[in-house]
């Protein structure tokens, strides 16, 4: 046994897809320990937030400011209001002027606008511009002279008495604050989903929920194909007939299809977690059946098996004792697999709106599901979907190394 | 004369098809024999003429798809796992291969024990079952105290054997089917294999049947001879009357393999 442990620990491919899993399972632990949010809790008003460091700004006007002077602030201010479209714009009025295209460098914002504001001239017209052309540029031209502004922001409230407004401060374009005197700071690395949740916190949750459905429905799975799979191969006969007709019916119909059809049919309400784990773990034993009975035919005529036999054990005691040991490294294979094709079918089901309700828990599936109805593919919010997608690939990669991991370790052919 | 002898283990039309349609095999073709207590018997033939499927289907360990199997001259009642375990109490078996005989997964002692339990000791306290078991191991030259925590496949292929053997002097069967007990052991093995089976013979009382593709061997141990053919037995007698005046040619080509078949004995060959 400890040496099968070692061999197992010598298999690369084992110990890569092993240590990912341990990473993720870790983090579905820890995570919420360190963090402990409620996972889908809604705290953005609007959807898909982009990740990033959210500071509140109410706090940060009433914390200390600090006065830095920067040389690049301005620079870098005005370079984050002007996007490449502006900046080719300014560019083509510079060289229809007449200035020399060498001298324009579009990515050097601060040289671009000193030559902008000193060469725009809003009368100036060029063939082939027309009047729309010349009210953008002169709209630009405005936008950049309050960019351009060196002024502060004056802060004010309102007086409840007279209703008017009173200056409560000022806020200089050289005023900094330290972050971490702000008492209002939220983390959110991989910004806010469609419903204004914490995208990674629900992320975590999910993928617990998510790696509990697969161990759920991989267990059912894998323990119904092998009490099927021993009993049609070792006892054969009748038993045989009658377990292989229904495995051979449900080989037929493929089980993603029946598992679409037994999840619509249960109905949206009675839709739990639970509840997907063990229909998909009812439509997937098929094939961990025909596995496992074609490697207890194979066993129950060898002469360790006979001599038990003439041993006087029991039918059970062999089964148990002279069968099951020898196919137990295959079963916990077989179990790798359902596990990671159960977290896949929950995925595709739930793609599909099949998955479990909405409401209690998210699961990989689900956030999928969510991502796609809101259109996150296509508006560019990528934080809503590739992360979901990368950990379920992650746990599948992971699950499908250690198999194959395995495999070379128990089955010597393959061995390099 | 051959009334006087018991009838121990016989047959009529024994057959055994594997296989449906154009898979058909037909592995052992309506044989009949008596074997008699107390006579030594080999099966001889070669690889592939069913010896191994008769052996199954004496032992009761596969069902013949025709005939019948006397039990001491009554027909013979396996239908129930308790009958079965009944009848393992007779007849017992050594395999050709002992790498693959022994569960990997259990330990030396608990295959020794198991026999004892077979023979209804399992009430014994265990210094007592320890003493059987050394006496069997010592029977077989092995040391039990050396073998106690340790699994058959870390012992060579000739011990394994030996173990085999230390199983049936524990069972104390009254027949006992080898087959092919020495086939895949090394020839210093091998003798004292034989021998100590027979010696085991001696002891318990049993009828052993050697299966065998060696006719020298059977020639060597046995009483009485069946050669084996595709699956029917084409030759029967005592063995100086088989071997020393073969009537099959199958029978001469057999012993044409065996060189020094008219020479003086060399155990080391065998
Ligand atoms: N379980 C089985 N299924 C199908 N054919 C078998 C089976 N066992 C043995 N046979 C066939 O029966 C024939 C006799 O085999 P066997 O009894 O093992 O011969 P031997 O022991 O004399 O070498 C062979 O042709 C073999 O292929
Ligand atoms: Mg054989």
């Amino acid at each position: 046994m400890r040496h099968l442990t070692r061999q197992v620990f010598n298999s690369g491919k084992f110990v890569v897809g092993f240590s990912i899993f341990v990473g993720i399972l870790l983090i579905v632990i820890i995570y919420p320990i360190l963090f402990p949010y409620p996972p889908l809790e809604i705290i953005g008003q609007g959807n898909f937030f982009p990740p990033g460091l959210y500071v509140n700004v109410y706090d940060s006007i009433f914390t200390s400011h600090y006065i830095l002077n920067l040389d690049d602030a301005t620079a870098n201010r005005i370079a984050s209001k002007l996007d490449s479209e502006d900046r080719l714009a300014i560019q083509k009025w510079l060289t229809a002027s007449g200035f020399p295209e060498s001298e324009i460098d579009i990515e050097n914002t601060a040289q671009l606008l000193d030559q902008w504001t000193n060469n725009f001239d809003p009368t100036k017209r060029f063939p082939g511009m027309t009047n729309a052309d010349r009210n953008y540029f002169i709209r630009l031209n405005n936008s950049l002279k309050g960019l351009l502004s060196t002024e502060g922001a004056i802060i004010a409230v309102e007086n409840p008495e007279t209703a008017s407004l009173e200056e409560a401060g000022v806020v200089a374009q050289n005023d900094y604050i330290v972050v971490n005197e702000v008492p209002n700071v939220r983390l959110l690395p991989l910004g806010t989903d469609n419903f204004g949740r914490d995208v990674l916190t629900e992320l975590v949750a999910a993928t617990k929920v998510s790696l509990i459905i697969g161990f759920v429905a991989g267990s059912i799975a894998t323990l119904i194909g092998l009490i099927l799979g021993l009993l049609s191969g070792y006892i054969g006969g009748q038993v045989d007939d009658v377990i292989m007709f229904f495995t051979n019916l449900l080989t037929v119909i493929p089980s993603f299809v029946l598992l679409i059809l037994i999840s619509f049919s249960i109905g949206q309400e009675q839709r739990g977690a639970f509840t997907i784990a063990v229909v998909i773990g009812l439509t997937s034993w098929v094939w961990t059946t025909r596995a496992v009975r074609s490697q207890v035919i194979s066993l129950r005529n060898r002469d360790h098996v006979n001599l038990s036999k003439l041993s006087g054990h029991s039918i059970s005691y062999i089964i148990i004792a002279d069968i099951l040991p020898y196919i137990a490294s295959y079963v916990v294979m077989a179990l790798i697999l359902q596990i990671s094709s159960a977290i896949l079918a929950e995925a595709g089901l739930s793609i599909l709106g099949l998955g479990p309700r909405t409401t209690e828990v998210a699961t990989l599936g689900l956030m999928l599901n969510w991502a796609l109805i809101y259109q996150a593919p296509i508006l560019g919010y990528w934080w809503a979907f590739y992360p979901v997608i990368i950990v379920i690939a992650l746990i599948a990669f992971s699950l499908n190394l250690m198999n194959t991991g395995l495999d070379q370790v128990f089955n010597p052919a393959l061995r390099e | 004369m051959a009334d006087e002898r018991k009838l121990c283990l016989s047959g009529t039309g024994i057959t055994k098809v594997f296989g449906i349609g154009r898979n058909k095999t037909t592995a052992v073709n309506h044989v009949d024999f008596n074997f008699y207590e107390g006579e030594i018997i080999s099966i001889v033939g070669e690889s592939g003429s069913g010896k191994t499927t008769l052996a199954k289907m004496l032992l009761g360990l596969i069902n013949p798809t025709e005939g019948e199997i006397y039990f001491q001259g009554v027909k013979r009642d396996i239908s129930s796992h308790r009958k079965k375990k009944e009848y393992w109490k007779n007849i017992q078996a050594i395999f050709q291969d002992p790498f693959s005989s022994y569960n990997i997964f259990r330990k030396i002692d608990s295959v020794l024990l198991d026999c004892i339990h077979m023979r209804g000791g399992r009430g014994l306290p265990y210094d007592q079952k320890v003493e059987l078991m050394t006496e069997a191991c010592r029977f077989v030259n092995l040391k039990f105290d050396e073998l106690t925590n340790k699994y058959p496949f870390e012992l060579s292929g000739g011990q394994q054997q030996r173990l085999m053997i230390a199983r049936i002097f524990l069972l104390k069967p009254q027949i006992l089917l080898a087959d092919e007990p020495t086939s895949m052991i090394d020839a210093c093995s091998r003798a004292t294999i034989l021998d100590m089976l027979m010696q085991l013979r001696d002891e318990i009382g049993m009828t052993p049947i050697f299966i065998t593709h060696d006719i020298g061997l059977a020639y060597y141990v046995s009483d009485t001879v069946y050669i084996m053919e595709k699956g029917e037995f084409v030759e029967k007698g005592s063995a100086d009357e088989v071997i020393l005046h073969p009537k099959e040619p199958y029978t001469r080509r057999l012993i044409s393999d065996v060189p020094k078949i008219y020479e003086e004995w060399d155990l080391s060959t065998v």
